[in-house]
């Protein structure tokens, strides 16, 4: 196992992305940092900045105007690092999926720069904090 | 040779862990002071008004309860309402409560919110954890009624989808008690802080007159002495069988918004106990077959303001034109008017005592060029360094005296 | 104002409307034909005086219809003027926003979504699609279909 994926799975730095996202995820994603799951104690921590983060936390399904966004976000993040599709819109697009306005969802974005990206999933509407944590340690655990 | 000045352009947003919503607010400053603002606003645009025209009625409000994850009662609620405009229906009485006790829960949550980050934009920290501390029983109880915390999918057309089981409110009258014990410490803390005081009193005021050229709506107008509520002005729901207050500030400034949202959490406890109390027997939702041709009205009053929507049938089984409007929309372009003037540090907050639901609209960030004067990162520190520097001032040697977590 | 004493102010525009119609008690829709939306939205704000709620246009086929919803709070009453643009080609309308700064956002979203030009506002830019969507598509519509 590589130094960088160790260091990763001990301790991870997220950072937040909303593509497009209705709020209900992005407000469970800092939910996380409450005292009632309190991920910090886990190492995982939320910071300002994609240049810092080990793994990106994305919301929405992709507007046609968060797209290039996204993409310069995903560029800026240093690898290897994960994406955490958070939220059935972010998975699929979720009840949006026939906007004209959505370009996504966030794999296929993605995957337009990095065919090899690695991309987790945590369905749900929103998917409850819990669920976050879990997808998380699941996904990391497998690297 | 007269030397142009050039006035640097903020860029607010649009990427920040703690200001959920992508937005870019451009802002024209002279020195540190405001002089002009322009929004721009597309990364949350889904076209949801197109999807609706493809949608059956009753799968709109799934729909719409997306638009904002924490407008999620009233947007169906508004939906639903000018449907049955349209169909001429009358709902059973049970459902009228239970729309009303949800849609409080909900005012309840999002105030909660709201104070939780409007504390942690000046530096109050401890304000953020706790008010998201006590907003979490509020979710935990939504999910016990409804299935979810959020999206709770209660609504539909002629009544609502799940009935709060009389088992449960012991359990939630117990739960108000706390939350009202909590949210009185809070206001009391609030208002007896003399850098809150110092630190929002005066700032980011949106003068009376803006506030009604601006039509906005919710606390950000009754902050402004503008004493407008749906939940009065056209009750819907149970809002007329109960006895409550509109509650309305004339300062106009960051401090009266949140006293005014503060104030209307005791409210919305008042209120679910009544209901609760008075809750009639009787089925929650009565079966709606068609929706004859015509046009429907619907309004409700989220937490942020009033939301409307305006529905269109042709008899058959989809609105032909569903138009959804977020108290948001009229809000925020409200923020030029509070925010001119404004020193760069008051920014964030100003913006905050909008309560910008950011995904019921959208929002904006700002590049001019590529070239970035102050990030959201150093607005928050220029804000949070003031607070700091007027407790220093005040000789106050911590944060507002509560309870530990 | 009582509601009975709004329903007369509001006959005092009668001559500029095609038709008052009150479904509800609470209802109102005036219906006026494009070139005197101006005059008949100025007279609600101003004289009235009633709330700007949101606009909303729609692709009606034969015509666009741009709807101006007005809310009068102390009776509940929500008042909906109908502006027909007849001219489908070049659909135009007086702008409100020089006396109505709430009229800003949504007459810009209308542009940007049904293609419709707003006279004489004063920031008619794009507002709610995004940068490289293309120009001419108008989402809203009906012969767009996704």
């Amino acid at each position: 196992m590589s130094w960088k994926i160790w260091s990763l799975k001990k301790s991870v730095w997220v950072f937040h992305v909303n593509t497009g996202a209705c709020n209900n995820c992005d407000i469970e994603v800092v939910d996380l940092l409450t005292p009632r799951f309190d991920v910090e104690r886990f190492g995982i921590k939320l910071v300002g900045s994609p240049r810092h983060a080990d793994a990106l936390l994305v919301t929405g399904g992709v507007t046609a105007q968060a797209a290039p966004r996204l993409r310069e976000i995903y560029r800026q993040t240093p690898k290897p690092c994960v994406v955490f599709c958070i939220g059935a819109c972010a998975c699929d697009k979720g009840i949006f999926t026939t906007g004209y306005h959505m370009v996504g969802p966030v794999d296929k974005i993605i995957k337009e720069i990095d065919p090899d990206a690695i991309i987790a999933y945590v369905p749900g509407c929103p998917p409850k904090p819990e669920a976050m944590i879990s997808g998380v340690v699941k996904a990391l655990s497998t690297l | 040779m007269k030397k142009s000045v050039r006035k640097p352009v903020l860029a607010v947003g649009p990427f920040h862990p703690l200001q959920e919503e992508m937005e870019f607010f451009q802002l024209t400053v002279d020195g540190e002071i405001v002089t002009d603002i322009d929004v721009r606003i597309s990364y949350n645009h889904r076209g949801i008004e197109k999807i609706s025209e493809s949608l059956q009625f009753d799968q709109v409000p799934f729909l719409v309860s997306r638009i904002c994850g924490i407008c999620s009662a009233s947007h169906p609620l508004a939906y639903v309402q000018a449907v049955e405009e349209i169909a001429g229906v009358t709902i059973p009485d049970r459902a009228r409560y239970v729309r009303t006790i949800i849609a409080e829960f909900e005012r309840i949550h999002s105030h909660l919110l709201w104070a939780g980050l409007a504390g942690h934009f000046i530096g109050y920290d401890t304000v953020f954890m706790w008010a998201w501390k006590y907003r979490e029983p509020v979710l935990d109880l939504l999910e016990e009624i409804t299935g979810n915390r959020n999206n709770y999918g209660n609504v539909r057309v002629g009544g609502c989808r799940e009935d709060i089981p009389d088992e449960l409110i012991p359990k939630i009258l117990v739960e108000l008690d706390q939350i009202e014990k909590k949210t009185e410490m809070l206001t009391k803390a609030v208002l007896d802080d003399p850098v809150l005081h110092a630190r929002l009193k005066g700032v980011g005021t949106l003068k009376r007159q803006d506030a009604i050229s601006y039509a906005v709506t919710g606390p950000t107008a009754r902050g402004s002495g503008v004493a407008i509520d749906v939940r009065a002005d056209e009750p819907y729901a149970a809002y007329a069988d109960l006895d409550w207050n509109v509650i309305s500030q004339p300062e106009g400034d960051v401090f009266a918004k949140a006293v005014v949202r503060l104030l209307e959490v005791l409210e919305a406890v008042k209120i679910i106990r009544q209901a609760l109390k008075k809750l009639p027997d009787g089925p929650v939702v009565i079966e709606v077959k068609e929706i004859p041709p015509g046009e429907g009205v619907g309004r409700a009053e989220a937490p942020r303001g009033e939301t409307f929507h305006y529905v269109r049938s042709d008899g058959g089984n989809r609105p032909v034109r569903h138009k959804a409007r977020a108290p948001s929309y009229v809000n925020v372009p409200s923020f030029k008017a509070s925010c001119i003037g404004q020193h760069i540090a008051d920014v964030t907050i100003t913006l905050a005592a909008v309560d910008p639901c950011y995904s019921c609209t959208e929002r904006l960030a700002v590049v001019d060029g590529n070239k970035v004067v102050f990030d959201y990162d150093a607005l928050l520190k220029l804000s949070r360094r003031k607070t700091a520097e007027l407790r220093k001032d005040a000789g106050v040697p911590e944060l507002l005296k509560m309870e530990d977590l | 104002m009582n509601q009975q004493q709004l329903n007369n102010k509001l006959e005092k525009i009668k001559a500029k409307l095609l038709a008052i119609e009150r479904p509800a008690d609470n209802r109102i829709y005036l219906s006026c034909e494009a070139e005197n939306s101006y005059a008949v939205n100025k007279f609600l704000f101003e004289d009235v005086p009633l709330r700007f709620v949101i606009s909303t246009g729609i692709d009606s086929d034969d015509c666009f219809e741009i709807l101006y919803h007005y809310a009068y709070d102390p009776t509940g009453c929500v008042v909906t003027v109908k502006a027909f643009i007849r001219d489908r080609e070049n659909p135009a309308i007086e702008s409100i926003t020089p006396f109505l700064p709430a009229a800003e956002w949504i007459e810009r979203e209308m542009h940007d979504l049904l293609g419709i030009d707003f006279k004489n506002h004063p920031n008619l830019k794009r507002l709610i699609l995004a940068d490289d969507w293309p120009e001419g598509v108008y989402p809203l519509r009906k012969e767009i279909k996704k």
